[in-house]
């Protein structure tokens, strides 16, 4: 039968746009995401002298990130070295960026020398040897210079893959306005939070004491908080067990929350989110530390209502705290000039870029700056003047330690909702939709040729 | 076939010194056609015959990604979804573009221009302002349906709850493409020879029967092309489920559309090989069953 050419074009049309979508997602063939592995080994222990070395000698690196506080860190890098011109490249904001720099190392060019990578994503990009050790550039002398959350972070195996930017250790953030007219007493334990719920909720059914509506990086420092080590990570074994105590701990509390209906059904980051916060209907957040610019920023309607506690507890008098988001910045191994790329990682977070990104309102990941008076002095007048950098400091230095986020926890995220989610909208329990998430995850690493225990 | 023909005239005369002149005018066309369409197929066929993975690297699997994707239940699961959005949101948008579409040809409206353009103009609002503005009014906090529950006392459900988002969604495709679609059937009255009305007007047919035996067949064809363009469209959805999620996460998941499943493969979960065969998998269901209708619709008009 003849097809005539308005078949074909028809047909065509119905192809070609179902495509797209995959041909705009698939810059790479693959074949070479081994790329960067022949590389290391070379140098094997690379000095300060050569480091200078390379200031001295000058050249041009790329750098891509979105941090905000970079941009003038940069300005002040090329001041003292002229030598050197810094690309600063905003290529995305966390996954958009990730598969950005994924692609460019699988093509093997347009590799930046140096990479925003968050936390949680690190592993990732470590395990697919796409990132260098920084140990063979001299990162393992910088023992002790970070808090312990980030810097274990940054930890892979026995390798260094980058230094830690910025961190968000725990904290209880809350609007005082709606606590004093409620007659609230500030949480300082998981049950005194659940009492407050539901007192708030009773006087005010249209006040809720947080939102949520299934969050994985919220859930995943919850966990790690109350001491829970879901993820069992040794090389390329993998292990997830949400069936723990620390994760039990946690759907324990949480489960009786969704189902007093005491949680605002409110996305975090969006527009109902941002006039919750500021109309007082969402009372508190469980939250980084790197929250108050974004409160400061984004609710101009709180400004003197909120205060900052310390995270409540799981035990009455305990400390423990966990960290939520935070990102170091990395030097991938395709890069062509490491030992430069080295030199600006340093700069930006150990030596006088992290001052400088601090005065820029980012919270810092290094003990010098977390310490120092001034930063522990500063009075916000958002927070009714209240020096919260105290607390957020405190927090820093309780983050339970041990916890390791999987190697491909990217993905994992992402089908959250698919399988947690329904935890939120249905009769699923928590624990279910865990196991579920659980379930998925593995049997992605089991495709990604992970060994699964 | 007909070129057979026709080269069989002309090869006595011009077949020795072949003019490559109709070659040179087509050679543009086809260089971008080549590359911007050819190219992107073939490359996408190439990688659905491999597997990457984080740990063993690339390897050639033939069919096997063919056979996961036919076994996979979240990719019947998100064709379920659109087959089921195409079986109702496509007739009930079809119908409404019919009938604005005859109300405006019927001459008996005042403002038929301003109403002609303002039906049209929601296709003009691209759709990714078009999902955030109704995405907004759908809050049941802050939203229109909030305002509507706080000033009548009532309690209407979540438009955006899982059971009721795809015909939220639905709703959305609607009020954009009725007007595109109107633009369609409108035009192809149009061109309805106006001495058939007033033949049948001696005749002593009234406006329903004008509009049954004259311009439901003059429209046959055009409804078939707004019928395949809107298949194409329902198997293609992506831009509303996928600004939705990020105010209703729970009710979108990743595996919601075709569409938005291969999105999800490769951007999150660096699957490209397998996302490729997902999309290849939906280009060749949607032809077929375009194909289909086409098919039936053109020997209906015969």
């Amino acid at each position: 039968m003849a097809i005539t050419r308005r078949h074909a074009l028809l047909l065509g049309a119905a192809l070609t746009v179902s495509l797209t979508a995959a041909a705009c997602g698939s810059g790479d063939d693959g074949s070479s995401s081994g790329a960067g592995a022949a590389a290391p080994a070379a140098s094997a222990a690379v000095s300060d002298a050569d480091i200078q070395k390379a200031l001295d000698t000058g050249g041009s690196i790329t750098v891509w990130a979105w941090e905000p506080t970079l941009k003038q860190v940069v300005a002040d890098f090329q001041a003292k070295y002229p030598k050197v011109k810094v690309n600063l490249v905003n290529a995305g904001t966390g996954n958009d960026q990730y598969t950005a720099l994924q692609n460019a190392i699988k093509a093997g060019s347009g590799v930046p020398d140096v990479a925003q990578v968050e936390y949680y994503a690190l592993p990732q990009f470590a395990l697919a040897k796409s990132v260098t050790d920084l140990a063979t550039l001299g990162a393992g002398k910088l023992d002790g210079t970070f808090t312990p959350g980030p810097w274990s972070s940054v930890h892979v195996g026995n390798g260094i893959y980058g230094l830690p930017m910025d961190s968000g250790p725990m904290a209880l953030f809350y609007n005082k306005e709606v606590f004093d007219k409620y007659d609230l007493k500030v949480p300082t334990t998981w049950d005194e939070y659940l009492a407050d719920a539901e007192k708030l909720h009773q006087a005010n059914p249209k006040a809720y004491i947080t939102n949520d509506t299934g969050d994985a990086g919220f859930t995943t420092s919850m966990i790690w908080q109350a001491g829970g080590k879901p993820y069992a990570v040794d090389g390329t074994t993998v292990g997830i067990d949400f069936a723990e105590p620390g994760t039990q701990k946690f759907t324990g509390l949480w489960q009786k929350l969704i189902d007093g209906k005491l949680l605002a059904p409110t996305s975090s980051w969006s527009d109902a989110w941002y006039q919750g916060l500021g109309d007082g209907t969402i009372a508190t957040l469980v939250i980084g530390a790197w929250m108050p610019a974004n409160l400061e920023s984004g609710v101009k309607a709180g400004a003197g209502k909120w205060r900052v506690a310390p995270m409540p507890q799981w035990e009455a008098g305990g400390r423990a705290t966990s960290e939520n988001g935070g990102s170091s910045l990395a030097i991938p191994e395709a890069g062509a000039n490491k030992n430069l790329a080295y030199a600006f990682l340093k700069y930006a977070n150990v030596d006088e870029g992290v001052q400088t990104r601090v005065d820029g309102g980012a919270f810092p990941a290094t003990t010098a700056q977390l310490q120092d008076q001034k930063f522990q002095d500063k009075e916000f007048p958002y927070f009714g003047g209240q020096k919260v950098n105290q607390v957020l400091a405190e927090s820093a230095s309780q983050v339970v330690s041990g916890w390791s986020y999987l190697p491909f926890q990217v993905y994992a995220n992402s089908i959250f909702n698919d399988t947690v989610g329904k935890a939120y909208t249905s009769s699923t329990t928590l624990q279910d939709g865990l196991k579920a998430w659980q379930d998925a995850s593995l049997k992605y690493g089991e495709e990604q040729g992970f060994t699964v225990k | 076939m007909v070129s057979e023909g026709y080269s069989n005239v002309r090869g006595g005369l011009a077949g020795r010194r072949r003019s490559w002149m109709g070659w040179q005018f087509v050679g543009p066309f086809m260089a971008v056609f080549a590359l911007v369409f050819l190219a992107p197929i073939a490359y996408s066929i190439y990688l659905s015959l491999f597997r990457t993975r984080l740990i063993g690297g690339t390897s050639f699997v033939g069919a096997d990604n063919y056979l996961g994707v036919l076994q996979d239940p979240q990719f019947w699961s998100a064709f379920g979804r659109v087959a089921l959005f195409l079986v109702v949101q496509v007739p009930i948008m079809l119908f409404l573009a019919l009938l604005v579409a005859l109300a405006i040809d019927s001459g008996r409206l005042y403002g038929t221009a301003f109403f002609r353009i303002s039906v049209f103009l929601p296709y003009a609002v691209p759709a990714v302002v078009a999902t955030l503005m109704w995405g907004f009014m759908y809050g049941t906090r802050f939203g229109l349906i909030g305002n509507i529950n706080e000033a009548f006392g009532l309690s209407l459900p979540d438009p955006l709850s899982p059971d009721l988002v795809l015909a939220s969604i639905g709703n959305i495709v609607t009020w954009e493409f009725v007007g595109y679609n109107m633009l369609i059937l409108y035009s192809a009255l149009k061109v309805v020879n106006p001495s058939l009305y007033e033949a049948a007007a001696l005749d002593g047919a009234g406006q329903l029967r004008i509009i049954w035996a004259i311009k439901l067949p003059a429209l046959r064809g055009a409804l078939v092309i707004a019928t395949i363009f809107s298949i194409i469209g329902s198997f293609q959805l992506f831009n509303e489920p996928s600004i939705l999620k990020t105010i209703a996460p729970n009710s979108v998941t990743t595996y919601f559309t075709p569409n938005f499943y291969a999105y999800s493969l490769s951007f999150a979960g660096q699957q490209f090989n397998y996302s490729a065969t997902v999309a290849i998998v939906m280009g060749i269901i949607t032809m077929i069953v375009a194909y289909i209708v086409q098919l039936r619709g053109m020997r209906k008009a015969v």
